[in-house]
C-alpha cells in the first residue's frame, strides 16, 4: 500500500509535468506588446513549479521510506525553530523574485505612454461599440441620461468635443499596427470585461466609471473580442472584432466612419420627414 | 487526584448531577436538542444533503460543456441559475456550515474538555435559523423565475436587472437566505469562540490545544468578522432590489430604458463582497488547516512539527487575510495603484502557508506511517492543496492576474484550492471521528476505493482545466461556440473532464452507503480505535454521553501531540495521562 501510494505521488508529478510540456492547450500567439506578461508567467512556472515538485517528492519518500513496519517507532522532534525559519526565509526569497518582476509589469501596464491615443469602447447588454476622437484628438463628455435610439452611446450633444467623434455602434474597431492606445471603457448598464486573448490585457467596464487600458498591437489581423465579466443571460454571445490594419489600411477604413455631428444631423432628417 | 489550578474561583472537577440539565423527550433529545454533539449532526446531515444538490448541479454544468445545447433541460437560463447555485451552496452553506457548524460543534467542546458549549441553547436557534436559511434557498428553486443565475458573486446591477434569471424572486429569496444564515452562524459563532477561551477545561492552556481547534477557532474569529461585511451588502442589495434605493446603483440604461437609478456605485458592492469573500476562503480553509496537522500527527505516530509555528502561521494568514481582498478585483477598474498593495500582501501569504505545508511534510519525515484511510485522504489534501496554493501565486500576482482572471484557469484554481482540497478534509475527518460518533470504524476497502476514486479523479478534472484557462477560455460561458483563438482539440478535453466528474460524484455513493451500512454493521471501534492523544478519545462512553466526561471533568497534564515519546511504554500519551513522564 505504501510503495503503491509513494509510486501514484510520483506518478502525479510526472503525468503532471508532461501534460504541461506536451499537452497542445497553452497561450495563444501574443498580439501586443505585453510579451511581459507572458515573461513573467513562465517566470511563475519555474519557481512555482519547482516547488510543487520537490515537495510532492520528499512526501512520495516519507510515504516510502518511513511507512509502518513491524518495531518501527517515530521519531520525537517537536521543533527544529532553525529548519522553520530556514524554509520561512527561503519561501520569503521565492515570493520576492514572483512579486518585484510582476509589480514591474504592473507599473507599466497602469502608466500610459504619453503618444498613446484615446480610444473609447461602451458596452450595453449584449453588445460594443466604440467611439474614436475627432482632428483634435479629444473625446466629448458623456452621459447615460443622453442615451437615445439616434444617440446609442450618450454623448452630450452640448460638447463641441464630441461633435467630430467618430461612433462605431455595433460595428468592428480597427486599430493601426504599432500605435500605442489608450482604451477607455465605460458602460450603460451592468459590469462588462473588454477581453480579447491574443492581447493579454483586459479590464472591466464599470457602470458609473470610466476605466482603461493601454497597449500596443503588434501584428495584423482580426481579433475577437469576448466580454469576460458575467452580464446576464446573453454574456458568451457577447462578442465583437477588433481589426488591426497597417496604416494605409488603418486611414482607408477610418474615412468611411461616420462622425456624431453626421449621425445626429441624419436623425434629425429622418425625423422630419416622418 | 493531582491538583492543577486549583485557585480560588475555579470551578471543582467534579459536579453533581443536575436533574433538569437532561433532555426528557425525543423531541428535546433530537430535534430541538442542546447537546452540541446532536446539533453537530443535524448541521452536518443538513449541510451534506444540500452540497448534494450542489453536486447534481454540477454535473448539469458539467454535461452542458462538454456537450452544449444537447440536453434541453440545461437552458442558458438554467445554466447561469444552477452555476451560482452549485457555487453558492457549496462555499456558504456546505463548507462553512460543515466545518463551523458541524466539525466545531462536535469537536470542541470534546477537545477542550468541556460538557458542552457554553451557551446550549443560542447554540440550538443557532442550528434552526441556519435550516430556515436553507429552507429559503431551496424555495427559490420553486419561485416564478427560478433561483437567481447571477453568478455567486451577486454582482450588481445585473443582479437585479431583467437579464439576469431569477430577477423577479429568486435573487430576493437568495438575499433573505444569506441574511438569515448569518444570523445563524452568528449565534453559533459566538459560542465556538467563547467556548474555546471559557471552556477549556483544568491544564488545557491555548498551547495545549489541538490544531484542529485552533483551526476552527481562527476561522470561526474570521467569520465573525467578515459576515457582516456581507450582511450589509445583502440588506442594502435587498434594498435596492425592492425598495427602489440606489445604494449600488449608477444611472443606467436597459434595454432602451432609463432606469430610475442613480448615483449609487456597484464597485462598493464588490469591495463589501470580498471583505467578507476572500476570509471566507480561509474560514474554510482554517478549520481543514487544522483537522488535517491531526490527522497526520495522529497516523504517523508522530507529533505535529513546530507545533508553536503551526499556532502562529494560522493567526498570521486570519490577519493578513482581511487585507487581501483587493485581488478578486484587480481588473474591475478600481484605483491601479492598489495593485502594488494587494498583490503584495497577498503573496506575503504564501509565507505563512508555505510553513504549514513544510511542517505537514515534515510531521511525516521519520514517522511511522499508518496508511489508514483518513491519513490517505489527509496525504490528498496536500497535493491538491499546494497545487491549488501555487496557481493562488499566479493569480495573486496582479499582472499575472490580468490575462487569467475570468478564464478558467481560475475555476481550476479556486476548486482544487477551497473545493477538492477542504472537501478531502472532510472525508478524513469524517472517517478519522466516525467511530467515536458512532461506535463503529467505517469499512476499510470500500474507504480506499472511496479515496483513490475521489482523489485521482478530481485531479483529472481540475489539473486539464488549468490549460482552458491559458487558452483564454472565459468562465460563465454556457457556450463557447466557434472561436478562432481556441483549438477545437478543447472541446476534446471537455468531455474528458465531464467524463471524471460523472465519475467522481458518482463514487460518493460508495462513502454513503459506507456511512450508513457501517452504522449497523461496522467494526466496534472501541474507545479509543486510532490510539490518539487527544481529549475526545479519552471519554468514559463512546460514542460520549450528554454532559460529555460522565461525574469528572478531565484534567489536562500535557499538549495532544505525545506520540512515540522516548522512555514511553506504548507510542502515545493521552492529554490526561498524569506525569510519569516529564509533562511538555
Amino acid at each position: 500500500m505504501a510503495i503503491a501510494f509513494a509510486l501514484i505521488l510520483v506518478l502525479v508529478v510526472v503525468g503532471s509535468v508532461l501534460f504541461h510540456v506536451l499537452s497542445p492547450w497553452w497561450m495563444t500567439p501574443i498580439a501586443s506588446n505585453w510579451s511581459y506578461i507572458d515573461g513573467t508567467i513562465t517566470l511563475t512556472f519555474w519557481i512555482t513549479g519547482i516547488g510543487y515538485i520537490a515537495i510532492i517528492l520528499f512526501m512520495a519518500y516519507c510515504v516510502f521510506r518511513f511507512r509502518h513496519q513491524e518495531g518501527r517507532r517515530a521519531a520525537y522532534q517537536p521543533e527544529n525553530t532553525k529548519l522553520e525559519w530556514a524554509l520561512g526565509i527561503g519561501t520569503t526569497v521565492a515570493v520576492l523574485a514572483l512579486l518585484g518582476p510582476g509589480l514591474v509589469v504592473w507599473y507599466q501596464y497602469i502608466e500610459v505612454p504619453k503618444e498613446a491615443t484615446e480610444v473609447e469602447v461602451v458596452g450595453q447588454q449584449w453588445n460594443w461599440s466604440f467611439r474614436l476622437p475627432g482632428k483634435n484628438g479629444l473625446l466629448g463628455t458623456s452621459d447615460p441620461r443622453y442615451v437615445s435610439s439616434d444617440n446609442p452611446l450618450g454623448l452630450n450633444p452640448n460638447d463641441p468635443n464630441g461633435q467630430d467623434n467618430v461612433v462605431i455602434d455595433g460595428g468592428e474597431l480597427h486599430l493601426a499596427l504599432g500605435k500605442p492606445v489608450k482604451v477607455l471603457l465605460r458602460s450603460i448598464d451592468v459590469v462588462h470585461d473588454f477581453y480579447v486573448p491574443e492581447f493579454r490585457a483586459k479590464m472591466d467596464l464599470m457602470p458609473g466609471l470610466v476605466t482603461y487600458f493601454w497597449f500596443t498591437p503588434t501584428r495584423t489581423g482580426t481579433f475577437e473580442v469576448l466580454c469576460a465579466a458575467f452580464c446576464g443571460v446573453g454574456h458568451d454571445a457577447m462578442r465583437g472584432s477588433v481589426v488591426v490594419d497597417n496604416e494605409s489600411d488603418y486611414q482607408t477604413w477610418l474615412r468611411k466612419q461616420h462622425t456624431f455631428a453626421e449621425l445626429s444631423a441624419r436623425a434629425k432628417k429622418a425625423s422630419l420627414t416622418r | 487526584m493531582v491538583d492543577i489550578g486549583a485557585a480560588e474561583g475555579i470551578p471543582p472537577a467534579e459536579v453533581e448531577d443536575v436533574e433538569l440539565y437532561h433532555a426528557k423527550s425525543w423531541v428535546t433529545k433530537y430535534v430541538f436538542c442542546q447537546d452540541a454533539k446532536v446539533i453537530a449532526i443535524q448541521y452536518s446531515i443538513t449541510a451534506i444533503s444540500i452540497g448534494l444538490v450542489a453536486l447534481v448541479l454540477s454535473w448539469l454544468i458539467r454535461l452542458q460543456l462538454a456537450f452544449p445545447g444537447t440536453f434541453s433541460i440545461v437552458t442558458p437560463s438554467n445554466y447561469y441559475q444552477f452555476v451560482t447555485m452549485h457555487g453558492m451552496i457549496m462555499v456558504i452553506y456546505l463548507l462553512t456550515a460543515l466545518f463551523l457548524g458541524g466539525f466545531g460543534n462536535y469537536l470542541i467542546p470534546l477537545m477542550v474538555g468541556a460538557r458542552d458549549m457554553v451557551f446550549p441553547y443560542v447554540n440550538m436557534l443557532s442550528y434552526w435559523v441556519y435550516l430556515l436559511a436553507v429552507v429559503v434557498l431551496v424555495a427559490s428553486f420553486f419561485a416564478p423565475g427560478g433561483p437567481t443565475g447571477a453568478g455567486w458573486t451577486l454582482y450588481p446591477p445585473q443582479a437585479i436587472l431583467e437579464g439576469t434569471p431569477g430577477r423577479q424572486w429568486g435573487i430576493i429569496l437568495m438575499l433573505v437566505s444569506l441574511i438569515l444564515f448569518i444570523i445563524g452562524f452568528t449565534m453559533g459563532g459566538l459560542n465556538y469562540v467563547v467556548t474555546v477561551l471559557q471552556g477549556r477545561t483544568r491544564g488545557m492552556t491555548m498551547m495545549r490545544l489541538p490544531l484542529t481547534v485552533w483551526g476552527i477557532f481562527t476561522a470561526t474569529i474570521l467569520a465573525l468578522l467578515a459576515f457582516p461585511a456581507l450582511f450589509v451588502a445583502s440588506v442594502m442589495m435587498l434594498f435596492d432590489r425592492v425598495l427602489g434605493t440606489s445604494f449600488f446603483m449608477p444611472a443606467i440604461v436597459a434595454a432602451g430604458e432609463h432606469l430610475k437609478y442613480g448615483g449609487g456605485s456597484p464597485i462598493l458592492f464588490q469591495h463589501l463582497f470580498w471583505f467578507f469573500g476572500h476570509p471566507e476562503v480561509y474560514i474554510v480553509a482554517l478549520p481543514a488547516f487544522g483537522i488535517v496537522s491531526d490527522l497526520i500527527s495522529v497516523h504517523s505516530r508522530k507529533n505535529i512539527f513546530g507545533y508553536r509555528m503551526m499556532v502562529w502561521a494560522l493567526v498570521a494568514i486570519a490577519v493578513l487575510s482581511f487585507i487581501v481582498w483587493g485581488h478578486h478585483m484587480y481588473i474591475s477598474g478600481m484605483n491601479p495603484p492598489f495593485g502594488f498593495f494587494f498583490a503584495t500582501s497577498t503573496l506575503i501569504i504564501a509565507v505563512p502557508t508555505a510553513i504549514k505545508v513544510y511542517n505537514w511534510v515534515l510531521t511525516l519525515w521519520r514517522g511511522d506511517i499508518h496508511l489508514t484511510v483518513p491519513m490517505l485522504f489527509a496525504l490528498g489534501f496536500i497535493v491538491t492543496f499546494v497545487n491549488g496554493g501555487i496557481t493562488g501565486l499566479f493569480l495573486g500576482n496582479v499582472i499575472v492576474d490580468v490575462p487569467l482572471s475570468a478564464t478558467m484557469f481560475v475555476v481550476a484554481h479556486f476548486h482544487m484550492v477551497m473545493g477538492i482540497a477542504p472537501i478531502l478534509v472532510v472525508f478524513g475527518g469524517i472517517y478519522h471521528w466516525y467511530p467515536k460518533i458512532t461506535g463503529r470504524m467505517l469499512n476499510e476497502r470500500l474507504g480506499q476505493i472511496h479515496f483513490w476514486i475521489t482523489f485521482l479523479g478530481a485531479y483529472l478534472i481540475y489539473f486539464p482545466m488549468h490549460y482552458l484557462g491559458f487558452i483564454g477560455v472565459p468562465r460563465r460561458y454556457y457556450e463557447l461556440g466557434e472561436t478562432a483563438f481556441v483549438p477545437a482539440s478543447a472541446a476534446t478535453l471537455n468531455v474528458a473532464i465531464t467524463a471524471a466528474a460523472l465519475i467522481v460524484g458518482a463514487a460518493q455513493t460508495v462513502f454513503f452507503f459506507n456511512v450508513i451500512w457501517s452504522l449497523y454493521k461496522g467494526k466496534l471501534a472501541g474507545g479509543n480505535p486510532w490510539r490518539a492523544a487527544s481529549l475526545e478519545w479519552q471519554t468514559p462512553e463512546t460514542p460520549p454521553g450528554h454532559g460529555n466526561w460522565g461525574k469528572e471533568l478531565p484534567v489536562v497534564y500535557r499538549w495532544a501531540y505525545d506520540y512515540s515519546v522516548p522512555g514511553a511504554g506504548q507510542d502515545f500519551l493521552p492529554q490526561n495521562q498524569p506525569p510519569a513522564i516529564p509533562a511538555r
